[in-house]
């Protein structure tokens, strides 16, 4: 198993690697380069740009500047907001926590609800049951995040007037349950996308383990069909789950931004909408390079999980 | 020649094309959506014709118009401009740049993961390396970044959304063609002199179309969804030249003035992506053979 991981491990430096050349390769390929902002200033003068070039180093040869670039992501150096001066790493981190509280719940109420849907629907295959919630997810994952949130806020915040319409607290703080009662409607709507793809996962996935031998076995010793389904059947699933909810990560970063800028949730992904209208280069490749790393930890952190709970690989069988 | 090896490859029955009809025309939803997506599509292509008024005209005096008034199935946006109208143009948009991007999707993802596994080695390492790499950034994250410094045009927008989510054409062309290398059919081909470029189009294309029909469709529906987002956060299709995207950029400020204009671009997005996705499913239903035996 160590060398399992260890392989994981060199793979995942291999993506990053990968990750940060995109990236830079992005940042500097754009027409008018990171100091676009600057020339379309009149009052700026050819001599300034030639001194803020200089200052941010960029004037030096794009590999040099990749070099210092990536040495810096690595000790923690992620530069200076063009606007406003203040570190890129202070400015990003103190977003990070919204974005995972909001990720982190809708994950969670998504899985649960998800998973549990997902499993009736297989047991009740070709039922009522089973077409509608099919159709349901296939609807839900249509929908456009952006105004499924704007519409949920005309509803719910607007004529009802029984959620806060967006931010992550009232204005000046409100308290822990003030913090819950903000969460409500952006949790719910980034989960209803994830309920939909939970649920088509489960299925399909406890459909392929209900057709097992074991499954059959199980059931001829005469355990109980609940028994049958959550000890064998859950714990089989688990493995394809949990590798599934590393691979879903890209779209569930991704949707958290969506979500973020409709509910003025002062996430990562406001942030980087906010930072992509002043064109805040260093701000962008930072949430660039952090979502990625998300996306590239919480793979290896998924197959980590599915290493430790699946014993033909903790034999090195695999 | 083809025709056969298709059978043979994908394990259809020889009766093959109208059992996959028979099959996919069973699928209820897809069959609806491909009703839909004809509607659609005819409502967009003769938007010129059909349209009961100029999508840019402003009528001042029609502001807000509500839907159902004064011959105004949709009513009038915050210009005086027919909803309807501009609903049809915009749909003509698109409905293009979600098409064209797919076709980007199928061309560079099918050239990536045709070259990857048909030459093997460096290559092949490096182009898959790069899918990987692609796949870590969340591609609405990717999109944007582009979309801020690119002059948004059709063609650009089309390209941009292309470029961000071919990879998963590129795993499945790549995975197909492992499995189909060591075949007989390719081996003649080769004994028999036929250049590279000629047996991944000839022999390989034909053999891997079911799996790729089905990502095809599926991101179409993916594209329509980003074009609609960064159209809304104005990064993409520019006003006065509507989309569904920027028809719903003022929906915040819409939902409390008149709701019905936030709502029917929605609808539109909806309906357009929901038919896409119930095509993808009933094809997947209709071309595996395993999935439509064992799962339904």
């Amino acid at each position: 198993m160590v060398r399992y991981l260890f392989n994981r491990l060199g793979q995942s430096a291999v993506l990053l690697i990968g990750v940060s050349i995109i990236g830079f390769a992005l940042m500097h390929l754009a027409p008018g380069g990171p100091l676009a902002v600057y020339t379309l200033n009149p009052t700026v003068t050819a001599q300034d740009i030639e001194r803020v070039k200089h200052q941010f180093g960029l004037d030096q040869p794009v590999y040099v500047q990749y070099f210092k670039w990536a040495g810096g992501l690595v000790t923690g150096q992620w530069g200076y907001s063009f606007f406003g001066g203040r570190p890129v790493s202070a400015i990003v981190l103190e977003r990070l926590p919204a974005t995972f509280e909001l990720m982190g719940s809708s994950l969670l109420l998504a899985l649960i609800i998800g998973v549990a849907i997902g499993m009736l629907a297989a047991v009740r295959r070709n039922s009522i049951l089973d077409y509608a919630t099919a159709t349901a997810a296939m609807i839900a994952l249509s929908l456009p995040t952006f105004w499924f949130g704007l519409l949920g806020i005309f509803v719910f915040a607007q004529t009802l007037g029984w959620l806060p319409a967006g931010g992550i607290e009232t204005t000046g703080g409100g308290g822990f349950a003030d913090r819950m009662w903000h969460l409500v409607l952006p949790m719910l709507v980034l989960a209803f996308v994830l309920v939909a793809q939970w649920s088509r996962y489960t299925r399909s996935t406890m459909l392929e383990i209900l057709g097992q031998d074991y499954m059959r076995t199980a059931r001829a010793k005469g355990l109980r069909p609940a028994r049958v389904l959550l000890a064998h059947g859950l714990r089989a699933a688990l493995v394809p789950l949990v590798t599934l909810a590393g691979l879903q990560l890209p779209l569930l970063v991704g949707g958290a931004l969506v979500t973020e800028t409709v509910f003025s949730w002062p996430g990562m992904g406001l942030l980087f909408v906010n930072a992509l209208g002043t064109r805040d280069y260093p701000v962008l490749m930072a949430i660039l390079m952090v979502g990625a790393l998300v996306v590239v930890l919480g793979n290896l952190l998924a197959d980590v999980i599915v290493a430790l709970i699946d014993p033909r690989i903790k034999l090195g069988h695999v | 020649m083809s025709d056969i090896l298709l059978t043979e490859v994908a394990g259809v029955a020889p009766r093959g094309r109208a059992h996959i009809l028979r099959r996919f025309l069973h699928h209820k939803l897809a069959v609806l959506g491909v009703v839909v997506i004809a509607l659609l599509g005819v409502a967009a292509a003769g938007a010129t014709w059909l349209a009961p008024y100029d999508p840019d005209y402003i009528e001042i005096g029609q502001r807000y118009a509500p839907p159902l008034s004064d011959g105004r199935l949709l009513g009038a946006d915050d210009l005086g401009r027919d909803v309807q109208s501009r609903l049809m143009f915009a749909g003509r948009i698109s409905l293009s740049v979600g098409i064209a991007a797919m076709l980007v999707t199928l061309i560079v993802g099918f050239a990536v993961g045709a070259f990857a596994a048909y030459l093997g080695g460096f290559i092949d390492v490096a182009l898959m390396r790069l899918t990987d790499v692609m796949l870590c950034f969340p591609s609405v994250f990717l999109l944007l970044f582009v979309a801020a410094f690119v002059t948004p045009t059709l063609t650009s927008i089309a390209l941009m959304i292309g470029l961000t989510c071919w990879m998963e054409i590129a795993r499945i062309v790549h995975a197909q063609i492992l499995s189909l290398k060591s075949a007989d059919f390719i081996a003649a081909a080769q004994l028999a002199g036929a250049p590279a470029w000629r047996i991944v189009l000839r022999q390989i294309l034909p053999n891997t179309l079911a799996p790729l029909l089905v990502a095809a469709t599926l991101n179409t529906a993916n594209a329509i969804l980003l074009e609609s987002y960064i159209s809304f956060l104005g990064y993409g299709i520019q006003p006065p030249q509507a989309s569904w995207g920027n028809m719903l950029t003022n929906a915040q400020s819409d939902f409390q003035v008149d709701a019905w204009l936030a709502v029917f671009p929605g609808l539109a997005i909806t309906l357009a992506v929901a038919s896409f996705n119930f095509i993808g499913d009933g094809l997947r239903d209709a071309l595996d053979p395993r999935v439509s035996h064992n799962e339904r």
